[in-house]
């Protein structure tokens, strides 16, 4: 143990602390910026290059960055002095002079680190190179994510968490000096990369200069229209993190409300994803169970493992990264396309109206969704996208009292689920859903135990073989697409675990995780509980396997037939595509 | 070498190639074949003498002749003359700008007689490209020797020699290798730091080019002391002949067992690569340097970790500076104790100085510590050139400070020059006249670190960008005079904050003129005036009454601005001058002032 003086206050700290973590100790904050670190994660970003966490330390002549100085016994530290805060407010000077002062019009208000800084360290004018130059790049406006590097300050955020945590690297700091930046390869726009639009970057962004694509506007177009009728799907995980733009606490329920508020809103039906994933879980279930029938037969014409597909993010990496191993993925639509697809066909003409005048719009936690949605391949079966955030601003823009709304319930038929459907928004949740099928139908026994613990958890990778009767199932979970990297190398060295079944999320705890969710900010307590949500309202479900969702059987009754049927191949599936990106 | 009676040395430095050095080697060889004493007569293509201002330089030895400003077409004569007939060319030898008369050794030379080679001790004697030139000059016997003694040996007489580090840092070297040398670890790296980027300075090439072995045999000397098989040399790729002559270097030491498995029979194995860097100044920083051979952004990160604990690929590393390196194999060949005792009580040997600016004598050169600035400038230098007023030296390059009159007597060593508000950095020194203006020269400076630094911190990135554009403003005339007090405010706040050396040392230049020369800072914003006459946007042409209309000015002013009858005295209209001094210089009776 190392005892060192932080103003005034004595610290014990193990070695190789920070001198941040021993104020902290202590209960002494000191200010950081670009310091970053969602624990549990491989997200931790700590360039040291803000320099707004800089202390003073006894001895040494220049200021130290609390984020990175490692602690020496003895050591004497000043955290807030008259030099310290100058320096902290000089520097924070500098970044606004370089930054666009447009703060009102931008959509990252209310949740800008820089802007909260401005108000900490109590800037009140910005004199230091007000006629001076100003970054101007261009503005990248992709499907689902808004670049304005003009708002950049070189935190590093986005590089770190796309390069660590997912594995993906789409961004890095280019140039040097004043026209430093982060950016793609020969700055090319987003959507041209090889990013896999999970947004991640935008989660930890601090400022405006990453965000999600709004559609807002659009949404609010189609809902004035009166010639259209606009119907929602809202995604799981949404409901388990809406309540946190309200001021709620972190692992808030808030389905009811946030379903009053959707008719309030004005549209004309509100329905839920969960309905659509209970769909999927009919089908990959089953494409589980064919795989595995045919592949011991000696069938070669499929492989195994079998691995989810819902996210868009995974289906991206996959379709850049590992094009060589196209066959693995289930061809299972994602639940928002199936919904999209059943919404647009199935339910247009049992309610007879126009596919035309069916607008589908979607509340999602995920970036990838509004990429999703524009794939050519699945038409326009989802008009709109809406992340999680959006959906507050919009309640918000409508004057809706979110807090004190009265439950409702989500309109029928698209609006009924299972537990199953519901545990498909956390990591883990969509190969518990389903196994509790899958068991049922190899066993021909009803499941009595419905909770797989052994599957559940925050590890990066997770494996369990589960027994379905006599047939052993390897399966992994795996979330965090750099956790995904390594598996998908497994998979590219012959699959010498053996594995049967893999689910994969992109982002860190699925989509509870997702970078449409409202600003987590780095406490990644706020995904366990959001996570921890959603299985309280899967126990709390009468129906929690999704072959038993009635809504289910009677759309197989009267349109599908049965899973993997023709029909269902052609409305219910997809297929993958090679794409080469930088 | 034996069959040969004479020798004729040609510089192959980048300075005297650049010069036409190569043709006069080609030129050399031809002549003395077309007269037949191609068998007695060797031209050798040597590294840099470090008199640049009278390259290319041609020795001829055994007598030592050395003759300057060389052309192609001087060839003839020398061979003729010198070679067939023994007659020195008298108008090819260095002239005494004192005496008026030729010297022709130049130990006799007032550049050398001041000089102590040790870091160049083989630049300019021998052929870079052979190493049996190098083995004769003892080369590879430090080695020898030092696989002979323990590792704590070979560290204990490092540090014995107080030799620190050249680079900028001057950091103590045996102690960096005891540190290297005390983390234990599977793997260890040797880096060789050769991404000179001081604007001016060129030790560091000229070392590699003109004695490379010296670096392969004391980075193998280092990878034995501190336990690593492995060495790197991180070079500039605008530096080719450097690298060619390294990598001749490393094939050729490879090939008589120097480097590569059980050297010298021993069980020590040590082996060299070289990898290339694209010239960002800031990569001149080791951990930037490490992250850059790791094929990642050049960019610094904090130390700790020091490279010593987790450098390339995070294992230890040790990384010196070429010219540090240069220094090694000598201490060895002629112990610690000799070499501390040359230099000062804490600044042990020599350094290398690129002498540049407005001095007589440009050029490289190596002084023991302890040498005073005015010994440097004027007896080696020659003093200022057109006999015009010595105003400042600036030291350390972009991180350095001015130096002025007061300080000439400094003896120069790695304290002094800090206490002064400099810094040695690494060597170079250039030096200013009557006719600079200081804030032009801090403005120049920062021009250098603004477009250099790597972008990753704040103070850096954004404060270097803003203390340029105060300059800018200034010394464009548009300065006010609470600009000054945003300048040192802002300076000192970039000291204090800045990641990395680059950052923290980039408002030096603002600084040090701000604090001798705040006079000149004062006028250009507060009577908008430059007392230098550098500033064009401070400046204003007048035409007197000694004017007799001749009309020469208004013809030639390219925006006709000077109006006036002839025979009358002419008028500029400065709202339409440009500034270009084309009719000042036209003017054929004084008539025409600048103020």
């Amino acid at each position: 143990m190392l005892k060192v003086t932080i103003d005034g206050k004595v610290a014990n700290v193990e070695m190789g602390s920070t001198v941040l973590q021993a104020a902290q100790s202590v209960g002494i904050e000191i200010p950081t910026l670009c310091h970053f670190n969602l624990h549990g994660t491989k997200m931790e970003n700590k360039p040291a290059s803000c320099r707004i966490c800089v202390v003073e330390v006894e001895g040494r002549k220049n200021l130290a960055p609390a984020c990175v100085t490692p602690v020496t016994d003895g050591m004497v530290i000043k955290t807030h002095t008259p030099r310290v805060i100058h320096s902290r407010q000089m520097v924070l000077e500098l970044m606004l002079s370089d930054h666009p002062k447009d703060c009102m019009a931008c959509t990252k208000l209310g949740d800008c680190e820089l802007l909260q800084m401005a108000e900490y360290l109590g800037i009140r004018e910005i004199e230091i190179g007000k006629d001076g130059e100003a970054s101007t790049y261009k503005k990248d406006e992709g499907v689902a994510i808004s670049r304005d590097m003009n708002k950049c300050i070189m935190c590093r955020r986005c590089e770190t968490i796309c390069e660590q945590v997912q594995g993906v690297a789409a961004l890095s700091g280019i140039k040097r000096g004043f026209d430093a930046v982060v950016a793609t390869a020969f700055e090319e726009p987003l959507d041209n990369t090889k990013c896999v639009q999970c947004g991640q970057c935008i989660a930890v962004c601090p400022t405006g200069a990453l965000t999600e694509r709004e559609y807002i506007k659009e949404v609010m177009h189609a809902l004035a229209n009166p010639n259209q009728t606009v119907i929602v799907q809202v995604a799981p995980a949404v409901r388990a993190a809406l309540g946190e733009a309200f001021g709620m606490p972190a692992g808030s329920l808030v389905t009811g409300k946030m379903v009053a508020a959707l008719r309030q809103i004005g549209f004309d039906y509100v329905f839920d994803t969960d309905f659509a994933a209970d769909v999927t879980i009919m089908e990959e279930a089953h494409e589980l169970l064919d795989r595995l029938t045919r592949v011991g037969k000696g069938d070669t014409s499929v492989k195994l493992p079998i691995i989810t597909s819902c996210c868009p993010a995974w289906v991206n990496f996959y379709e850049t990264q590992y094009d060589d191993l196209l066959d693995l993925p289930s061809t299972t639509r994602s639940p928002q396309q199936i919904f999209g697809s059943i919404a647009k066909n199935y339910f247009a003409q049992k309610m007879n109206i126009d596919k035309k005048d069916l607008v589908v719009v979607s509340v999602m936690p995920c970036i990838a969704k509004k990429y999703e949605a524009a794939r050519l391949e699945f038409g326009q079966d989802v008009d709109l996208v809406l992340t999680t955030r959006e959906l507050a601003r919009l309640i918000k823009q409508f004057n809706i009292q979110f807090e004190a709304l009265e439950d409702e319930d989500f309109d029928a038929p698209l609006g009924e689920s299972t537990g199953a459907g519901v545990i498909f928004g956390t990591t883990g949740g969509v190969m518990e859903a389903a196994l509790r099928t899958a068991y049922e139908k190899v066993t021909g026994e009803v499941l009595e135990h419905l909770e797989f613990e052994a599957i559940r958890g925050f590890e990066g990778i997770r494996t369990a073989t589960i027994q379905l009767g006599d047939t052993a199932l390897n399966v992994a979970i795996v979330h965090g697409l750099s956790h995904v990297r390594a598996i998908m190398e497994e998979m590219r060295c012959g699959n010498p675990r053996n594995f049967h079944a893999i689910e994969v999320m992109a982002c860190p705890g699925g989509c509870i995780g997702g970078a449409g969710q409202p600003y987590h900010h780095g406490d990644s307590e706020i995904l366990i509980k959001r996570c921890e949500a959603l299985y309280r309202e899967d126990e709390s479900k009468a129906l929690r396997k999704s072959h038993e969702n009635p809504s289910v059987q009677e759309v197989y009754t009267h349109y599908f037939n049965h899973p993997l049927s023709h029909k269902a191949h052609e409305l219910l599936h997809t297929y993958y595509e090679a794409k080469a990106r930088l | 070498m034996s069959k040969y009676t004479m020798h004729i040395l040609v510089c192959g430095g980048t300075g005297c190639l650049s010069s036409r050095s190569a043709e006069i080697v080609t030129q050399l060889n031809k002549t003395l074949e077309d007269v037949g004493m191609q068998d007695q007569v060797q031209v050798l293509k040597t590294g840099c003498f470090g008199f640049c201002e009278k390259g290319p330089i041609v020795k001829v030895l055994p007598d030592n002749t050395f003759y300057v400003q060389v052309q192609p077409e001087d060839v003839e004569d020398i061979v003729n003359e010198h070679i067939i007939k023994g007659r020195k060319v008298p108008r090819l030898l260095y002239e005494n700008p004192k005496s008026k008369e030729h010297v022709s050794d130049s130990k006799h030379m007032d550049f050398y007689k001041k000089q102590m080679r040790v870091a160049l001790r083989n630049c300019g004697f021998i052929n870079p490209e052979s190493i049996e030139e190098y083995i004769a000059r003892d080369g590879y016997e430090a080695l020898a020797k030092v696989l002979t003694l323990s590792q704590e040996e070979v560290i204990s007489e490092v540090k014995k020699s107080g030799l620190r580090g050249r680079g900028g840092g001057g950091f103590p070297t045996g102690l960096k290798w005891e540190f290297a040398y005390k983390n234990t670890s599977n793997q260890k790296y040797v880096v060789c730091n050769a991404d000179e980027g001081d604007p001016g300075a060129f030790m560091d090439r000229s070392i590699l080019e003109g004695d490379p072995h010296s670096i392969v045999e004391a980075m193998a000397i280092c990878g034995y002391a501190i336990g690593a098989n492995k060495g790197l040399v991180y070079i500039r790729a605008e530096y080719p002949l450097a690298v060619k002559r390294l990598e001749c270097a490393i094939e050729s030491a490879r090939d008589l067992g120097l480097l590569g498995d059980n050297i010298l029979g021993t069980r020590f194995s040590f082996d060299i690569e070289i990898r290339f860097g694209a010239g960002a100044f800031v990569c001149g920083e080791e951990t930037a340097l490490i992250h850059s051979m790791e094929g990642k952004r050049g960019e610094p990160t904090t130390k700790p970790p020091f490279p010593a604990t987790s450098g390339y690929w995070d294992k230890p590393t040790n990384v010196n500076n070429v010219e540090t390196f240069a220094n090694i194999p000598v201490i060895f060949l002629k112990g610690a104790d000799w070499f501390s005792q040359i230099g000062t009580e804490k600044s042990k040997g020599t350094k290398v100085f690129a002498l540049a600016g407005k001095i007589n004598n440009v050029g490289l050169i190596e002084v023991p510590m302890g040498t005073t600035l005015r010994s440097v400038i004027y007896d080696i230098g020659g003093g200022i050139k057109d006999g015009k007023k010595f105003k400042a030296v600036q030291t350390g390059g972009p991180s350095g400070g001015c130096l002025t009159e007061k300080d000439l007597d400094t003896p120069i060593d790695f304290d002094n020059l800090l206490a002064k508000g400099s810094m040695m950095g690494s060597g170079g020194m250039i030096v200013m006249d009557e006719d600079d203006c200081m804030p032009a020269v801090a403005k120049f400076y920062l021009e250098f670190t603004a477009e250099e630094s790597c972008g990753k911190c704040t103070p850096c990135r954004v404060g270097t960008k803003r203390l340029l554009e105060i300059l800018e403003k200034i010394v464009s005339g548009r300065g006010e005079e609470e600009d000054l007090e945003t300048l040192k405010n802002l300076s000192e706040v970039i000291k204090d904050t800045a990641l990395c050396g680059l950052g923290q040392t980039a408002p030096n230049p603002v600084l040090s003129t701000l604090k001798v020369f705040e006079d000149e800072y004062i006028a250009h914003v507060r009577d908008r005036k430059c007392p230098s006459g550098q500033c064009s946007a401070l400046l204003q042409y007048r035409i007197t009454e000694k004017c007799v209309g001749c009309t020469a000015c208004s013809r030639v002013c390219p925006v006709n601005a000077i109006s006036g009858s002839v025979k009358k005295q002419h008028t500029i209209d400065v709202s339409k001058c440009i500034k270009c001094g084309a009719c000042m210089s036209k003017c054929r009776f004084n008539a025409i002032v600048r103020e």
